[in-house]
């Protein structure tokens, strides 16, 4: 009987097995990374169904509500506020009293029970963050959060990643702000961004802090 | 690692039967440092009793009122007072446009008069359809706030008289105005001052008893009436 394979088959097979296995490790590798990048894993663009459907593009839009009218803390605090329903209720109490979309704000605030809000931005744990810090070095609500005055339902505009965080964190030229500025949406840098970036940097005593423990502490 | 189990600020909890991880203070808390034993500053009003004047408002200013302090009370204002009382304080803002009762203007002679305690009192506890703000704005802001309001009663109340004839001459003339249309535009088209504008020092507290002078600090104090109150005492 005849050999049915011939003796270089060996070899093809040895090489067909490692090409094979670099192959998949790669297509997996890519398809991994193309769905941890994802808008799926990130949350980034996806905007949250909330059990109001409080709308801030009216209310910073139309109405010229300041950010820091409900978001009390977000210049003092490392962590940045939801208000509580008594701050809803300092208008709501007098208008759109009848409103069923607002019952559950009435509800929340006669039976002083919260309301179980979805969070939109949220860091993973190991990562720690300091809102304030941010609002007072130049970072502008819209470098983070994106046009919110365009927003009827919130959603997150960066991925939050690391190299998300990175990208400013190595050239905080290319996004700080006067202070003046911050909380400005759709504020048009100048052109020479890069110089006035800089400037502000020395002016506002900014660190580039690229170390571990920056963060990972 | 993404969601460790540890309580964090507004978080929910099936522990505690209100479902919140932060947990409300207990009744008498002090934080470290904030016992507020200045009862005056925290509270706008006078210790000593002097309910005999009709009111226990307090009738100066327990901090010292610098331009950095107009300049933080007019931002906080723009924040926290402008949606219903209107940048000028006329009682205009958005909000009431929009439906919400709307509040006394604060260019009358019964706010003009009004002492400095009785704004902060309005601030800390609230005032007929207003809510207290206690919460969202901290007592040092307070009095930063009625200092400014004082700034825009005495922007729109000035004699023409403590006005530099470069003042004067940036003053719209009679008969140019109103524009029409103007007419449909709630705030008044004249910006309130700069406290710079006011003639203020900078960085040096105002005495509280200094005799007035043109654009003294006594606009910040209440009119003769309640300073006649306090030299009784």
């Amino acid at each position: 009987m005849p050999q049915i394979f011939s003796f270089s088959s060996n070899s093809y097979t040895r090489v067909g097995i490692i090409v094979g296995l670099i192959t998949l490790v790669g297509v997996g590798g890519l398809l991994f990374q193309l769905g941890a990048d994802s808008s799926y894993a990130t949350n980034e663009g996806v905007a949250r169904v909330q059990p109001v459907q409080f709308s801030h593009s009216h209310h910073v839009s139309s109405m010229g509500v300041d950010c820091r009218y409900c978001h009390t803390s977000v210049e003092n605090s490392d962590f940045a506020n939801i208000p509580p329903t008594k701050t809803c209720m300092n208008c709501h109490s007098q208008i759109w009293t009848g409103s069923p979309e607002l019952e559950l704000v009435r509800a929340s605030y006669r039976t002083d029970s919260s309301i179980p809000w979805v969070r939109v931005h949220d860091l993973p744990d190991f990562v720690y963050f300091n809102h304030s810090i941010h609002v007072k070095k130049g970072v502008g609500c819209e470098t983070c959060h994106g046009r919110v005055d365009q927003m009827p339902l919130v959603y997150q505009k960066g991925s939050l990643e690391m190299r998300w965080c990175l990208d400013c964190h190595r050239n905080p030229q290319k996004y700080v702000r006067p202070h003046s500025e911050v909380l400005t949406m759709g504020y048009k840098y100048p052109p020479n961004q890069e110089e006035v970036g800089l400037q502000l940097i020395k002016e506002y005593k900014i660190q580039r802090l690229e170390t571990c423990n920056t963060c990972h502490r | 690692m993404h969601d460790q189990p540890r309580y964090k600020p507004l978080g929910e909890t099936g522990f505690f039967a209100d479902k919140r991880q932060s947990r409300p203070l207990i009744p008498g808390t002090v934080a470290r440092g904030d016992l507020r034993e200045a009862t005056e500053f925290y509270t706008g009003k006078n210790t000593t009793g002097s309910a005999a004047e009709g009111t226990d408002d307090l009738d100066y200013f327990p901090i010292a009122i610098t331009k950095e302090v107009i300049e933080r009370g007019h931002e906080r204002f723009d924040v926290f007072c402008s949606p219903c009382h209107g940048r000028l304080g006329n009682g205009l803002g958005m909000i009431v446009q929009r439906g919400m009762k709307q509040p006394p203007s604060y260019h009358t002679d019964r706010l003009r008069t009004a002492r400095p305690g009785h704004f902060y009192d309005v601030i800390t506890n609230g005032y007929g359809a207003m809510y207290n703000y206690s919460a969202q704005v901290s007592p040092r802001d307070r009095w930063a706030i009625v200092s400014y309001i004082r700034a825009l009663q005495y922007s729109q109340n000035v004699n023409k008289t403590n006005l530099t004839p470069e003042q004067l001459a940036k003053l719209p003339v009679p008969g140019a105005r109103p524009v029409p249309g103007e007419e449909s535009i709630p705030d008044l088209p004249i910006a309130p001052p700069s406290p710079d504008q006011m003639n203020l020092p900078e960085g040096a507290p105002l005495p509280p008893g200094a005799p007035p002078t043109p654009m003294s600090p006594s606009i910040l104090n209440p009119p003769p009436a309640a300073k006649a109150g306090e030299a009784k005492q």
